[in-house]
């Protein structure tokens, strides 16, 4: 198989290559700060939105009381579930620019030590 | 008069889009140009397609006939659309543009032992996007039948039509021409939505107020004549205890886990040059989807209160709820443009499903299952691609025509989420994310899931049933027994099954040091971009 061989072909380049990456605080610091992220925002929408077919199934009184005229509970809960997911959206994209300063400072220590990312651009598939 | 002029809109597309075929086709010289269009699609060009590829008639014509048949239950069909994008941009969007090449299949095999987790991803692959096809083909038939009532364009003509049209989309002008395909219609699709929107809130005045009291108080007939006023905001009119909340929970696990297991929109990541890229485009998607979804409440409770149920039952139904709002608030002309569109709607989709079977059939599992992951000569992966692409097509047709304009298809696009759900996603997200993850874990993942799905729809109340005597053919459940499992939706059980398989699999199976040594690697690139697939010049 190809794909399995990459690695064993040239066992000093390849794999120094992901291991010093792996080795570099700055890489672990990306990993850390998109988990910082993406965790508690995951955990947040599936929550937020779960809520929403759980109050309308078992407290559809609660839901139906209305609010805004004619608009009631469940209306809003619904439409503002849009709000969150783009307010979530564009928080990850500007937490997302760190992320990219993170990756563009690592690809540049790599090239600078040698390594040249274009070499291997079709390695393992 | 209404149908000529339906027909000559919809030929109008169909001569621009076979145009952008033919330009595509003469681009379309290798591997990446057919399979990932160069991966040279910009950010807003992706996320208008993403919103193109995903948007389907059950959206613009479905969602519109429940809100205005069940008022805000229907609308409650509309939110979960929109959510499941943040498991695609959060979890799954980024590193897979990273790790692969043309398919989801790429980044399991990255780690795992290549051949028998190609095999079942290319399985799922194809069971995922041939029953949301034929669902949709169905769906244009149909759509045909009640649109042009009167013509002499019949059920077979109209599903022939689309299926020969997507497999020239895809065929000559590969992933660059479905791409343009999808952006044509889904700037065609909001631009009608949003017209519809604006002349309903017209018809109140452009008071808010107004149309949220007539909301409040929509009055029809019931089948034995009886005058009914419902407060049409309030929920429960469609989902109703026992199962009806868990009906409604149950679907959204299948859209939160599933969207992000959907081939057809997963390949669409590897279209654009980079992660980056690939993160703003689903952000674009986000925008035009959640606004789309937002109207459905314009469309849905404007048919409910201008048109009205009794005039919808009468004139085709629940899905004809959007084109007679068109008809009735600004006549023959716009009802034609919206029919037109609808037609449009179904094409792009089956386009996108299409090419994403067919990539897979190629890649995955003639070249890399059965020989080895090598090409034997230049452009075979795209002839094979081709020549799958018309098979899955004809076979779709087939299929529709078989199963005829009756047919209970909503099942099939449930079939395909919880799929992509339970057997696509805790692959997926195990491979990224999990060190210890084996290829028995990735394969014993997608089996169960795939088989749980497949069994808990067999033995729910889509095909099991007991049927009246005066219910005949199509309509009738296929087994006439009570359904054992209560739910047409299987997600809320179905997906743990997925994520069960996948990890009783790995823990059953041996720790594999290749696959945890591949993993470091698959860390690296999918969280830095470092040797992913970069955009070709044409």
């Amino acid at each position: 198989m190809a794909t399995l061989k990459t690695t064993d072909d040239n066992p000093n380049l390849e794999k120094t290559k992901w291991d010093r990456v792996q080795e570099m605080d700055e890489f672990r610091l990306l990993i850390l700060a998109k988990k910082e992220f993406v965790v508690p925002a995951t955990v947040f929408f599936v929550v937020y939105y779960f809520a929403l077919p759980v109050l309308v199934g078992y407290a559809p009184a609660f839901m139906s009381r209305k609010v805004l005229g004619p608009v009631n509970i469940a209306y809003l809960f619904a439409l503002s579930q849009f709000f969150m997911a783009w307010g979530i959206a564009f928080a990850y994209v500007s937490a997302a620019k760190r992320f990219d300063k993170f990756g563009a400072h690592i690809l540049e220590t790599l090239k600078r030590e040698g390594y040249d990312d274009k070499q291997d651009g079709k390695r393992g598939l | 008069m209404h149908f000529d002029m339906t027909l000559i809109l919809f030929l109008g597309f169909i001569a621009i889009t076979l145009g952008i075929t033919a330009w595509a086709s003469r681009r379309s010289g290798s591997s990446a140009s057919f399979f990932a269009a160069n991966r040279q699609i910009t950010a807003w060009q992706n996320g208008v397609a993403v919103a193109g590829d995903y948007m389907s008639a059950a959206s613009f014509l479905g969602i519109a006939g429940l809100i205005a048949f069940f008022g805000y239950d229907g609308f409650l069909y509309s939110v979960g659309w929109l959510v499941a994008y943040l498991t695609v941009l959060l979890i799954v969007a980024e590193p897979l543009r990273n790790a692969g090449k043309y398919t989801m299949a790429d980044v399991l095999a990255y780690r795992m032992n290549p051949r028998p987790v190609r095999a079942m991803a290319s399985l799922s692959t194809l069971t995922v996007s041939t029953f949301y096809m034929i669902a949709q083909m169905i769906g244009a038939g149909s759509l045909v039948a009640l649109l042009l009532k009167g013509s002499h364009i019949s059920f077979t003509v109209a599903v022939s039509g689309v299926g020969v049209l997507m497999i020239v989309y895809v065929v000559f002008g590969g992933m660059l021409a479905t791409t343009w395909v999808q952006i044509i219609k889904a700037v065609l699709l909001i631009a009608g939505t949003i017209l519809l929107s604006v002349l309903v809130l017209a018809h109140f005045h452009f008071s808010f107020v107004e149309f949220f009291q007539a909301i409040s108080q929509v009055t029809y007939h019931t089948p034995d004549g009886k005058v009914v006023v419902k407060d049409f905001m309030t929920p429960g009119l469609r989902f109703k205890l026992p199962y009806g909340p868990l009906e409604l929970i149950s679907l959204g696990v299948a859209l939160i886990f599933g969207t992000a297991g959907l081939p057809h929109i997963l390949v669409r990541f590897y279209t654009v040059p980079d992660a980056k890229t690939a993160r703003y485009s689903v952000v674009w998607a986000m925008v035009i989807i959640g606004s789309f979804y937002i109207m459905t409440t314009f469309l849905g409770f404007g048919a409910a209160t201008i048109v009205g149920r009794d005039f919808i039952s009468k004139n085709g139904g629940t899905n004809m709820s959007a084109p007679l709002l068109a008809k009735v608030i600004a006549g023959d002309v716009f009802f034609a443009f919206i029919s037109a569109i609808a037609f449009a709607t179904i094409l792009a989709v089956v386009a996108g499903l299409t090419i994403s079977a067919s990539t897979s059939f190629a890649h995955d599992f003639w070249t890399n299952v059965i020989h080895s992951g090598v090409e034997r000569k230049p452009g075979e992966e795209r002839l094979v691609a081709r020549i799958a692409a018309f098979a899955v097509g004809a076979i779709s047709i087939t299929i529709a025509i078989i199963l005829g304009p009756t047919a209970n298809v909503a099942f099939l696009v449930a079939l395909a989420f919880a799929v992509a759900a339970s057997a696509n996603l805790p692959v997926i997200v195990f491979s990224i994310y999990w060190k210890r993850f084996n290829t028995s874990g990735a394969v014993c993942g997608l089996l169960f899931g795939l088989i749980g799905s497949i069994v808990l729809i067999l033995i729910g109340p889509s095909i099991m049933g007991i049927d009246a005597a005066t219910v005949v053919g199509a309509a009738r459940h296929p087994i006439q027994h009570v359904p054992i499992f209560p739910l047409e939706n299987p997600g809320i059980l179905s997906v743990p099954i997925g994520f069960a398989g996948a990890i009783l699999g790995t823990l059953l199976g041996k720790k594999d040091p290749h696959a945890i040594q591949r993993f470091e690697e698959l860390e690296v690139r999918a969280n830095t971009g470092l040797g992913s697939e970069k955009a070709t010049a044409h």
